[in-house]
């Protein structure tokens, strides 16, 4: 290296090196620069000795330990039991909670039971009845007034630990035959059926031979489960064909195809998947989403 | 006659300090270890008004956390507090909420205003006078001097080697130094948390950790800002003497020596004329009196906190040499100049710069006060479910759901009214409230309730795919009302 070089400006030495002319001032460190430099070390080798830091032969949990006994793994479970030992409380009122008023009564549960259900509901519901529970073709709206096996705080619940169609034994269940692919009926019955189903809720400009010929079809086939009148028969999961709603679709072309395949929708039963007051406070969730029955005497009396 | 210690005369019966200006621009340099600046005593009006001053600030600082203002039970009676627990901040009459702090703003930027234009007037007041780093280190000097003894005692006391009496007076003054930074830190603590309170559990381990870290904290800058620091952080740390030349011009006040009167200065003989000579009899009175080191003859500069008190010091060497006072006062840089070219000086206070920091002032001022004074003690917000939009039933008539949210920034518990004013044949229902109630909703004291709410609209009163809803909410008690608009969505008219 040449001799040391000294800046003419300032009389400051440089530090030898030059970058297209440019060279740069030996300046020393600033002395609080260095200090706070000087305690970082030394805090350091404390900080060793305090924390897990050097990786250890094997028989040592692989590190160093450090004498606080501090670890991160540790502090999470932690964390997560001081997490379930602040909700256990609300889960205990959830679970000696008699139905939806007395949970409403109480506005501190009824918050907890809400939060705790949306939360549930985006982890296990959302992917087939959507984030808002507005549904989709075949996954019903969970919002309105519809309900296939009753809207109750009770069915709503029954419903969600059993499932529907579900491979739980006390599972909901109903089989609406394919009339079209299992050859039950033929092309032509169907759309006559179709027309007459579509009549059924205001639906008007269809040939009244078809009508007739559907209607026949439709008591000698449909009544038995959708009523003599298209109400429906909440205890089979036969819906109102009457209504507004439709589940697979209100076009002709999607009625026609739901009477051809018979539709088969099935929801998982939540029963050991969830615990009891979970399962409580989502019922309490969807209830609540708007759509929710007062039970009646006579569902009392059909659940029994 | 022989005296033991010969001392350098500037003019009879004034010595002549020997003493560098250790602070200056020239002299100072960044690699250099501090040189230690012994501040001497004056005394006259500046100096008086710095005393006064500084019992105000200190004496403010410490009895306001202790002021007390009656806001009824469900809120605490201190004046002044900084509730981080409570989400609160309280001042008075004033009350601000964490959505509300645009009102912060609105004190930080009058504040900002008034330093403007204080600075635009007379120069750097602030720093002179009421800067904490100004009022503390004023104080930490006091005490230094009560243990150590003015400037020459303190140079002699450092020289000399260490023994008894040096002891004592350094172990007194830090004592003392730390007890005055403790009773900082301490009455920091006392704006987040209730003064009394505090005060009964702190000594006793009841406070909680942030109030010993914050308490530690402000002990350790004030004893080391106040004590050890002192001029590095005006000088270094703080940005205000680099802003304040875009903040004063050539007409504003500033502490000055006069140039024009003072040279060629020089040390004058008892009996010798004043002829063709100038006042300054470079005593260096102004020197030894400035604690931040400087020398003030060599005009205005970054360093000067202009605390005045080379003024005062001035004053009393012309006092005695029996000249007129006012050597070193306060000036402005355009008559420095004129007074050199021998004409009269001039004083401009209404400038542009003065009077659009006026005006700002005026305008912001009022425009917090105005919306201080009118503060909503009622807000009322509403959002439409947007997942889904809307909801068909099976009669086909459709239903919106909201979440309407009331706060209630009153100290008692309030049932509200709500008014929904919507589409025809419209239906309300609040959800885990009875119908029989009404549209009447109980929001606690300073609090904010979400209330769901579903409106429902027959399909054949649907005439558009949106349609406009008020809610109006209003306390019983009172005719104030806030309104929320918002709409109905239905996907339109079938």
């Amino acid at each position: 290296m040449s001799d040391k070089h000294i800046d003419e400006e300032s009389g400051i030495a440089t530090t030898g090196h030059e970058w297209d002319g440019i060279r740069e001032l030996d300046n020393p460190m600033p002395r609080w620069w260095l200090w706070i430099f000087y305690a970082c070390i030394a805090w350091s080798v404390v900080y060793w000795v305090l924390m897990p830091a050097w990786p250890a032969p094997p028989g040592m949990q692989g590190h160093t330990t450090g004498i606080v006994g501090n670890s991160e793994r540790v502090n999470v479970a932690n964390d997560l039991n001081a997490l379930d030992a602040s909700r256990s409380e609300f889960f205990a009122r959830l679970e000696s909670a008699d139905g939806y008023s007395a949970i409403e009564a109480d506005p501190a549960l009824f918050r907890f039971a809400l939060a705790a259900g949306d939360s549930t509901f985006g982890n296990f519901c959302a992917t087939c009845h959507g984030a808002g529970a507005q549904g989709f073709a075949g996954y019903p709206n969970l919002n309105d007034d519809v309900w296939l096996w009753g809207g109750s705080f009770d069915d709503i619940r029954t419903t969600l630990l059993y499932g529907i169609r579900s491979d739980h034994p006390d599972t909901r269940f109903s089989q609406m035959p394919a009339y079209g692919a299992d050859e039950l009926l033929s092309r032509e019955e169907i759309r006559h059926v179709r027309d007459y189903v579509l009549s059924l809720s205001g639906e008007t400009g269809f040939e009244s031979v078809a009508l007739e010929a559907g209607g026949a079809v439709f008591a000698s086939q449909c009544a038995t489960c959708h009523g003599d009148t298209g109400m429906g028969d909440r205890t089979q999961g036969a819906p109102d064909l009457t209504d507004a709603i439709w589940l697979y679709g209100g076009s002709p072309e999607q009625v026609e195809n739901s009477i051809w395949r018979g539709p088969y929708g099935v929801m998982p039963a939540w029963e050991g998947r969830l615990n009891d007051p979970t399962i409580t406070a989502l019922a309490t969730y969807v209830y609540s989403l708007g759509g929710g029955e007062v039970a009646t005497e006579t569902d009392e009396a059909a659940s029994e | 006659m022989s005296t033991p210690q010969k001392q350098a005369s500037a003019a009879h019966g004034v010595p002549k300090h020997q003493v560098e200006a250790v602070n200056d621009a020239e002299t100072r340099k960044l690699y250099k270890k501090r040189e230690p600046i012994y501040p001497k005593l004056v005394h006259g009006k500046f100096r008086f008004a710095k005393w006064v001053l500084t019992a105000l600030a200190l004496g403010a600082y410490y009895f306001i956390p202790f002021l007390r203002w009656d806001r009824g039970p469900s809120a605490p009676d201190q004046a002044v507090l900084i509730d981080f627990e409570g989400h609160r901040f309280y001042f008075f009459f004033i009350e601000i909420w964490p959505q509300e702090i645009y009102y912060v703003s609105g004190l930080l930027i009058i504040a900002a205003l008034s330093l403007f234009l204080m600075t635009a007037l007379f120069g750097r007041v602030w720093c002179g006078y009421a800067c904490p780093q100004t009022v503390w280190t004023d104080l930490f000097i006091a005490v230094e001097r009560l243990f150590e003894g003015d400037r020459n005692k303190r140079i002699k006391l450092d020289r000399a080697k260490w023994s008894f009496n040096k002891a004592w007076r350094k172990v007194g003054k830090h004592a003392v130094w730390l007890v005055i930074a403790g009773a900082t830190g301490g009455a920091w603590i006392l704006y987040f948390h209730d003064a009394f309170d505090t005060l009964s559990h702190f000594f006793i381990g009841g406070s909680p950790l942030s109030a010993y870290i914050f308490f530690g904290i402000l002990t350790f800058t004030t004893y080391a800002l106040a004590g050890t620091m002192r001029e590095q952080v005006c000088t270094y740390m703080c940005p205000w003497p680099r802003i304040q030349a875009a903040m004063t011009d050539r007409d504003a006040l500033n502490v000055a020596y006069r140039v024009d009167r003072g040279e060629p200065r020089g040390s004058h003989k008892k009996n010798e004329s004043w002829e063709g000579r100038g006042d300054c009899i470079d005593c260096k009175a102004c020197v030894v009196a400035c604690p931040m080191g400087i020398d003030i003859r060599n005009g205005s500069q970054l360093e000067c906190i202009q605390c005045a008190l080379c003024i005062d010091a001035c004053d009393d060497i012309m006092k005695k040499i029996e000249l007129p006072t006012g050597l070193i006062t306060y000036d402005t840089d355009i008559n420095i100049d004129r007074r050199q070219e021998g004409l009269k000086p001039v004083y401009r206070f209404l400038r542009p710069r003065v009077l659009v920091y006026a005006v700002s002032l005026v305008i912001v001022g009022s425009i917090m006060l105005f919306s201080l004074t009118n503060r909503a003690s009622l807000d009322v917000n509403v959002t439409r479910d947007r997942n889904p939009n809307f909801v068909q039933l099976s009669d086909g008539s459709v239903r919106n759901g909201y979440t309407l949210k009331i706060i209630n920034r009153t100290h008692g518990d309030i049932e509200y009214s709500v008014e929904i004013d919507g589409p025809d044949g419209l239906e309300w229902r609040i959800l885990g409230q009875d119908a029989m109630r009404g549209l009447n909703v109980d929001v606690p004291a300073e609090r904010t309730q979400d209330f769901r709410l579903f409106l429902t609209v027959p399909r054949d009163a649907i005439t558009s795919t949106n349609e406009s809803v008020i809610f109006t909410v209003s306390p019983a008690n009172s005719d104030e009302t806030r309104t929320a608009e918002t709409v109905f969505l239905s996907g339109g008219p079938r």
